[in-house]
């Protein structure tokens, strides 16, 4: 154990850029030593609550492009703020290489050594090793990308007029949920390997070479149609729609090309963050409590501070329960920092229950190294779905409600008990599953030879339908983007039946066409 | 490790964002601010406020599933006594347990304009010229004058007499060759190779002379930036002087809540212009029936009161407050009134009278307002025969155009009511620069 440190990092709430720094490094050493965390660089920046406003309104982005949607999203924030509605932040962290740390001026030396362990480490460590963040960002880029985005729409404003561009940012922005890869496309192969595969390939063939299967009788082949073909070459059905849009939207511009890829770009580097909410706050959540504990102990913060960070630790993982009226869908702080902690005791002191219900981690000890294992395979759903107990299920007094639109009442369908574990685990995991909770929409067809009327299909699932107001206001500018009428038909999940059918023309059909 | 202090940076990086959602919404915002109206006082115009306007048209549509309607699960924490099996009735009003709580009302949007931006859109809405708007914009009212010179300036302050003076002095100072004295050189070395004779080893020093004058030409420029001198200006305040403004106005039962409307606005502008001249400026407030108090602004606007219709008692009341406060040796007195235009007729004389004799000798400015219905389909025209107060005013209409009246029927039509004020000030501005 590390000896108690001579005296502590720093006494009251004042800090300088000095005390910042030592408590940087501090922290840098209790990280290592208790957590081993891997970690991009940090950069810590302070800056005031108004440049925290400025941040929050374009999504945590130190720079962006120009959009008044911006400037609402300020507005919204400003006012929450002076009214006293809503506090702000302590910090943000942006996903890049080096990790960029926003700190604030106002907040006490405590708080920051809080921050610091919270986003500087834990959000830190989990942007560097969370796979969909490997996969899907690149933090080594995303600050140029942004640079070159930023001047690349102010040139199209000073050359096309800025109210073409917002024109085409509206569109883009409406649709901007439907902009996102969900599948990795495959690799780029090289030729060495390839060559390998065949050869395998090859050998396997030879292996299992039987001359009796010559003598089975063949069917038909199936003959290819045209719609077929029409559909591959389009690479439908395709459900980002931007990138469709990008590439074969008859009537775009190229720098309206381009201007859709940068904002499907940007919606890909957001994508694993809607995915991780849970687990990157339980992370930092997770990380900030071990190193404040460990700070604690070896005598580097006083009894105090550390008062003082139990009191907003303790607010930030606070949970109403649904019947308190304060209730608003669970706290991605308070469940992943209960299940981290649940994972840690389940490895060091289960019951039988845990030995149970989680065979592989139960006992053997290694915290970290299966937190680790965690934070960098999983993503909020698989994580709920895996390692969500039966003792928190109960301590939390879980149940699920179901909601038929035949009936007239809602009904418990599972509470904690034996019975319900499964069942409320599975719901609750899927409420974090991006594929169930985002609408499933896909572009299926164009008519080419006809009016190139451009359709798509929502998969509705347990017959729930989209917002008629907003799918009918989004069709508008998707009608604009296409250049020709669109159509958009629900049907449903179960037995393939239209629900219900929107149509849009783009506004000025009649003007554009020859 | 890097740690960088960014409270530095310049600030307002949002502003364009801004501004572009402002101009996005302006048409909504405008009505917001001329709603707003309403609910402020006339002094508290400058102030930063808040306005609340529809979210239709800022909306962003997103591709989302409908709130209510097909089959959902919902996990819930905090169960206390249900069990497998039990049924609830389904509370009303959309999802249960998700969002349902925004603070504030969906359709409605509230934000904080400041102060430069409410005041643009008030202004916008009376359709002031430009030009008067900006007077009326722009924050403390300063002038600039000359004062000495500077070293580093605008292209356009370069003094180029001092900036001469400097260059020639530096030349001299340094011995840079004057073209007079290369031309020299130049014509003597012409002179000799054009005479015959052997004069090569003369002409070469002269050659390598001339050479010397033109690279210390070189060296020593005609014009050195630290020779540039630029006219430095520095604001200075306007002369400080303070003001009352009188507000009469008629509160009988023929004013309807347009006519009050209109007239606020008209206070509200005069209000704001005399901000602009004076470094204090005070309000009062009379109200008239057949008899006349001096009251608060809220009571002015808006409490009712009956009786007759006595304008000179209103005059009378003003006079008296004049004596007990406001010496008109010390105060600029402006007057504002408003009426629809009754008046008893055995009244108007005495009105006429202490306008003319008592009120314009010390008044700066007055300004009648005759009110009108804004649907009055005849409103102002030639067959609407002249009320009674419109006549008797009438005779004073001249006066060195220190009485204005004007009537008004929509609020448009406020702003011409100001324009003898701003074209003497302009005049007197121009008088002041010449």
């Amino acid at each position: 154990m590390t000896a108690k440190a001579a005296q502590p990092l720093f006494e009251g709430n004042d800090w300088n850029f000095d005390v910042v720094q030592k408590i940087y490094d501090t922290v840098e050493q209790v990280a290592a030593s208790e957590l081993a965390l891997d970690t991009y660089p940090n950069q810590l920046e302070v800056i005031t609550a108004e440049q925290m406003l400025d941040a929050y309104s374009s999504t945590g982005m130190p720079l962006l492009y120009k959009h008044w949607s911006f400037g609402k999203q300020f507005l919204v924030n400003e006012m929450m703020y002076r009214k006293g509605m809503r506090g702000l932040a302590y910090e943000l962290v942006i996903n890049s290489n080096p990790c960029i740390n926003y700190i604030m001026e106002e907040n006490s030396a405590t708080m920051q050594t809080l921050v610091i362990a919270h986003a500087a480490f834990g959000h830190n460590h989990f942007f560097k090793n969370n796979y969909l963040f490997r996969q899907w960002t690149d933090a080594g880029g995303i600050l140029d990308y942004l640079e070159f985005a930023k001047s690349y729409i102010s040139s199209c404003e000073e050359r096309y007029g800025q109210a073409q561009v917002e024109r085409l940012l509206d569109a883009a922005h409406a649709l901007m949920h439907q902009g996102v890869h969900r599948y990795p496309r495959a690799q780029v192969r090289d030729l060495k390997a390839e060559a390998q595969r065949e050869a395998e390939r090859h050998a396997h063939q030879e292996k299992i070479y039987n001359d009796l299967w010559r003598t089975l009788p063949r069917g038909k082949a199936k003959v290819a149609t045209a719609a077929d073909d029409r559909r591959q070459q389009l690479n439908l059905p395709q459900e980002n729609i931007l990138y469709f849009l990008e590439k074969s939207a008859p009537r775009l511009e190229p720098w309206q090309r381009e201007i859709l890829r940068i904002t499907r770009l940007i919606a890909q580097y957001f994508y694993p963050q809607t995915q991780t909410k849970v687990m990157n706050e339980g992370t930092a959540t997770y990380c900030h409590y071990r190193i404040m504990t460990a700070l604690h102990e070896q005598g580097h913060i006083t009894e105090g501070s550390f008062m003082e960070f139990l009191q907003s630790h303790t607010n930030v993982v606070h949970q109403p329960m649904f019947d308190s009226g304060h209730y608003g869908g669970f706290n991605p702080y308070w469940l992943g920092f209960n299940m981290m902690q649940d994972i840690a005791r389940i490895c060091v002191d289960p019951t039988e229950e845990d030995r149970q219900w989680f065979p592989d981690i139960a006992g053997h000890g290694d915290v970290e190294g299966t937190l680790k294992h965690i934070w960098a395979n999983y993503r909020d759903e698989s994580f709920i779905s895996q390692f969500l107990s039966p003792r928190l299920m109960r301590s939390w007094k879980l149940f699920k409600l179901s909601d038929r639109e035949q009936e007239s009442s809602l009904k418990v369908d599972a509470i904690h008990n034996e019975r319900g574990y499964r069942e409320l685990r599975r719901s609750l995991a899927r409420q974090y599953d991006i594929s169930w909770q985002e609408p499933d929409i896909q572009i299926v067809d164009v008519d080419m030879a006809g009016d190139r009327k451009l359709i798509l299909e929502h998969h509705a699932m347990n017959g729930i339908l989209l917002d008629q107001a907003d799918a009918d206001r989004v069709l508008h500018h998707l009608a604009y983007l296409w250049g020709y009428e669109v159509c958009l038909n629900e049907v449903s999940g179960e037995g393939g039946s239209v629900l219900k059918e929107h149509k849009a023309k783009p506004e000025s059909a009649k003007a554009k066409l020859p | 490790m890097h740690i960088i202090d960014r409270r530095l940076n310049p600030g307002g990086k949002s502003l364009v964002n801004r501004q572009r959602f402002l101009r996005r919404a302006r048409s909504l915002v405008q009505r917001a601010v001329r709603d707003s109206l309403k609910d402020r006082s006339i002094k508290d115009l400058e102030q930063e406020s808040e306005i609340t306007i529809d979210r239709g048209e800022i909306h962003e549509p997103t591709l989302h599933r409908a709130s209510s309607g097909g089959n959902r699960d919902h996990i819930l924490p905090g169960n206390k006594k249900y069990v497998e099996g039990d049924e609830l009735p389904r509370p009303s009003g959309g999802g249960e347990g998700e969002g349902g709580f925004q603070g504030e009302g969906e359709d409605e949007f509230r934000f904080a304009l400041t102060r430069e931006e409410f005041l643009d859109l008030f202004l916008d809405d009376l359709e002031l010229p430009e030009l008067a708007k900006k007077r009326l914009t722009t924050g403390d009212a300063q002038g600039v004058r000359q004062a000495g010179y500077t070293t580093s300036g605008s292209p356009s302050a370069l003094s180029v007499g001092r900036t001469m003076r400097n260059s020639l002095s530096r030349r001299i100072a340094l011995k840079r060759p004057s073209s007079a004295e290369m031309k020299r050189i130049e014509e003597e070395i012409a002179r000799l190779e054009a005479v015959d004779g052997n004069h090569a080893a003369e002409i070469e020093t002269l050659r390598e002379e001339w050479r010397k004058l033109d690279r210390r030409r070189k060296l020593i420029s005609y014009i050195d930036p630290i020779d540039l001198r630029y006219r430095r200006f520095e604001p200075t305040p306007k002369p400080v002087a303070q003001a009352v403004m009188f507000c009469l106005m008629d509160v009988s039962g023929s004013m309807t809540e347009h006519m009050k409307d209109l007239a606020k606005r008209f206070y509200a502008l005069l209000h704001l212009f005399l901000t602009r001249c004076y470094r204090h400026v005070e309000v009062v407030f009379i109200r008239h029936t057949d008899r006349a108090e001096e009251v608060d602004e809220n009571t002015f606007f808006y409490s009712r009161d009956t009786g007759g219709t006595l304008v000179s008692s209103a005059l009378e009341k003003m006079l008296e407050v004049v004596r007990d406060r406001y010496s008109p040796n010390d105060w600029n007195i402006y007057v504002a009134q408003a009426s629809d235009g009754d008046n008893m007729t055995s009244d108007n004389p005495k009105t006429v009278a202490l306008m003319k004799d008592q009120i314009l000798p010390i008044a700066q400015y007055v300004a009648y307002l005759e009110v009108g219905r804004e649907e009055d389909p005849l409103a102002g025209g030639p067959m609407l025969r002249p009320t009674d107060l419109w006549q008797a005013y009438s005779a004073l209409e001249d006066a060195k155009g220190r009485f204005v009246m004007r009537k008004v029927h929509h609020r448009r039509e406020i702003y011409p009511v100001f324009r003898e004020l701003f074209q003497r000030r302009g005049a007197a501005q121009r008088a002041q620069a010449a």
